[in-house]
């Protein structure tokens, strides 16, 4: 099928550049750095804890933050490419004259996006897999729903990138412009003395952190799931009304 | 076949292409000829599938792009003008992405590959990073992925820009080999590019046609008196006024050669003098006849003077 033959082509695209070695690479340094600052800080100082007794919680209390803004960093340099660089070659035109849809276009590439940041999450099980093998089993059930939040901000952070790529053919400008709109929609609420209690409330409905907050914490809502399919349509939407501007703008 | 029917292109308050029409039937090779901004990228695109036109219909094959865009560029072979095509993939591997993406399977996909990779020169450097091909191949491997699928129509938006002339003589050739059994469209600003490969031309300047015909038959159209060159050895004044004196003739221009020769260009109303009389009255007085020929009117000449001088137009 024509979208399986476009996802290869991005896939391979992604392996054979280094690009996605380096952003891995950087990945798994931060995540791993912080990963171990956080269990050496819970166990100098536990809390009152009994340490040994609960010593997942030192894994779920911080990792899925941790990840989560480490992913916030790199996603923008994975979605950077995907229409800015076919822009910029001009191959953009070939797809969009293939006898190809571009909602098929546009699926490859979120779903190629999506399996690399899938791919990298999944690399960071390393961690909770330590210490269920050296010191204690962890429960599965928060460890599925803080990876499942991290599975949707993923995805939404692909959205994103790749709406913010197709505006442009300079894969600088799509990965400096992802990360300014991902990081306001991530801390829009965090400062509650900015503004009016119905405007936070507002704010803390957009925010991304807000929504992944519970999944970190263990807890599934199907709200804070429909916010991130809903984020996810929203910017493939955007995306595919760019694609369409060509209809009345004439470039490529 | 090619049909284009009152074509108009409107980019907000730009008129890229002004209510164009223009047919090529099955096999047919025609040339689009204008200036860079004419709107010559503006109609191949439309053609191709890229945008709908905003007004008047355009099809491929008996299929209209605007409405079946899908079905009709399943037909069309479309090589973009200054197309880098994908530099990190090799050869083979874009051209087997491109047989996917075509829906070519099984033995079909396998000699239209084989046919191809040959076809346009590529077995050598199948395995080689696209990026790493000289300009001339890597046009070659734009060809490649327009005439896969074995398209019904093809489209080629400058397809020699940028290349040396042993490469342009290749690329040539291999549309050359095309004709017939594909509806070939080229578009150039080279004029002998479109006599050597084109039956018929189209020529656009600001987003209209200006001409459309064989290419002989518009520069005879639009030639006004018939030119005879003349290579005579004899004193210059006398033959010119030899000359001057036929019936017919319009006007001589003079350019001294060497050896007491010089070279006569004879514009006539057309008909008369035939060369024949031409001939006769040199070789009358005894000067000594050189050379003799009737000029035709270049496709240069003819395109100097359709296309009004005009700054360029900015691209739409």
């Amino acid at each position: 099928m024509n979208f399986f033959a476009l996802l290869r082509k991005e896939l391979v695209a992604y392996f054979t550049s280094p690009l996605v070695y380096v952003v891995a690479a950087v990945f798994y340094a931060l995540t791993g750095f912080f990963f171990y600052t956080q269990l050496v800080y819970f166990v100098q100082y536990g809390f009152g804890f009994n340490i040994i007794g609960n010593f997942w919680v030192a894994f779920l209390a911080g990792a899925p933050y941790s990840v989560s803004m480490v992913l916030l960093l790199v996603a923008p340099l994975l979605t950077m490419r995907l229409l800015a660089e076919e822009k910029k070659l001009g191959t953009i035109e070939l797809l969009l004259t293939y006898p190809l849809r571009d909602g098929t276009i546009v699926a490859a590439k979120f779903t190629a996006c999506s399996l690399v940041l899938a791919l990298l999450l999944a690399g960071t099980l390393a961690y909770p897999a330590f210490l269920t093998s050296s010191i204690q089993p962890l429960p599965w059930q928060p460890l599925v729903a803080s990876y499942l939040g991290l599975l949707l901000l993923g995805v939404s952070f692909t959205a994103c990138g790749i709406f913010v790529s197709s505006l442009t053919d300079s894969q600088v400008v799509a990965a400096v412009g992802t990360l300014g709109v991902l990081v306001l929609f991530w801390a829009v609420s965090w400062n509650e003395a900015a503004t009016s209690p119905a405007a936070l409330r507002a704010a803390a409905a957009l925010a991304m952190f807000d929504h992944f907050e519970p999944f970190a914490k263990g807890v599934v809502d199907g709200g804070d799931v429909a916010y991130f399919v809903a984020v996810s349509v929203f910017f493939v939407f955007c995306t595919l009304r760019v694609l369409e501007a060509r209809h009345w703008r004439g470039q490529r | 076949m090619i049909a284009v029917e009152h074509l108009t292109k409107e980019f907000g308050r730009t008129v890229a292409v002004r209510d164009v029409s223009f047919r090529a039937a099955d096999g047919e090779a025609i040339g689009l000829l204008g200036p860079n901004g004419s709107g010559k990228t503006t109609i191949m695109r439309t053609l191709a599938g890229f945008f709908p036109p905003t007004s008047g219909r355009v099809s491929v094959d008996g299929i209209d792009v605007g409405r079946d865009s899908l079905r009709a560029r399943a037909r069309v072979g479309y090589l973009p003008e200054n197309a880098v095509f994908y530099p990190d993939m090799r050869v083979r591997q874009f051209v087997e992405f491109c047989a996917d993406v075509r829906r070519l399977r099984g033995a079909e996909r396998r000699t239209r590959l084989a046919a191809v990779l040959d076809g346009c020169g590529l077995t050598e450097v199948q395995h080689r990073l696209i990026g790493h091909l000289s300009k001339g191949y890597r046009q070659r491997v734009g060809i490649a992925q327009a005439i896969l699928h074995a398209p019904a129509v093809l489209i080629l938006d400058e397809p020699t820009v940028g290349l040396d002339p042993r490469q342009v003589v290749d690329i040539r050739q291999l549309i050359r080999d095309l004709r017939g059994r594909t509806t070939v469209l080229l578009s150039t600003h080279i004029l002998s590019e479109v006599s050597s490969v084109c039956d018929r031309v189209v020529i656009i300047d600001r987003g209209r046609v200006v001409a459309e015909d064989s290419a002989a038959d518009l520069a005879r159209a639009q030639q006004r008196g018939e030119r005879t060159l003349l290579c005579v050895a004899g004193p210059a004044a006398a033959v010119t006024a030899a000359l001057r004196a036929l019936a017919g003739v319009e006007h001589v221009e003079v350019e001294p050669g060497e050896d007491g020769s010089a070279r006569y260009t004879v514009t006539a109303t057309r008909g008369e003098p035939k060369p024949a009389a031409l001939a006769a009255v040199v070789v009358g007085r005894g000067w000594g006849l050189i050379e003799l020929r009737p000029l035709a009117m270049s496709l240069e000449d003819l395109y100097v003077r359709l296309v009004a001088p005009h700054d360029e137009a900015p691209r739409a």
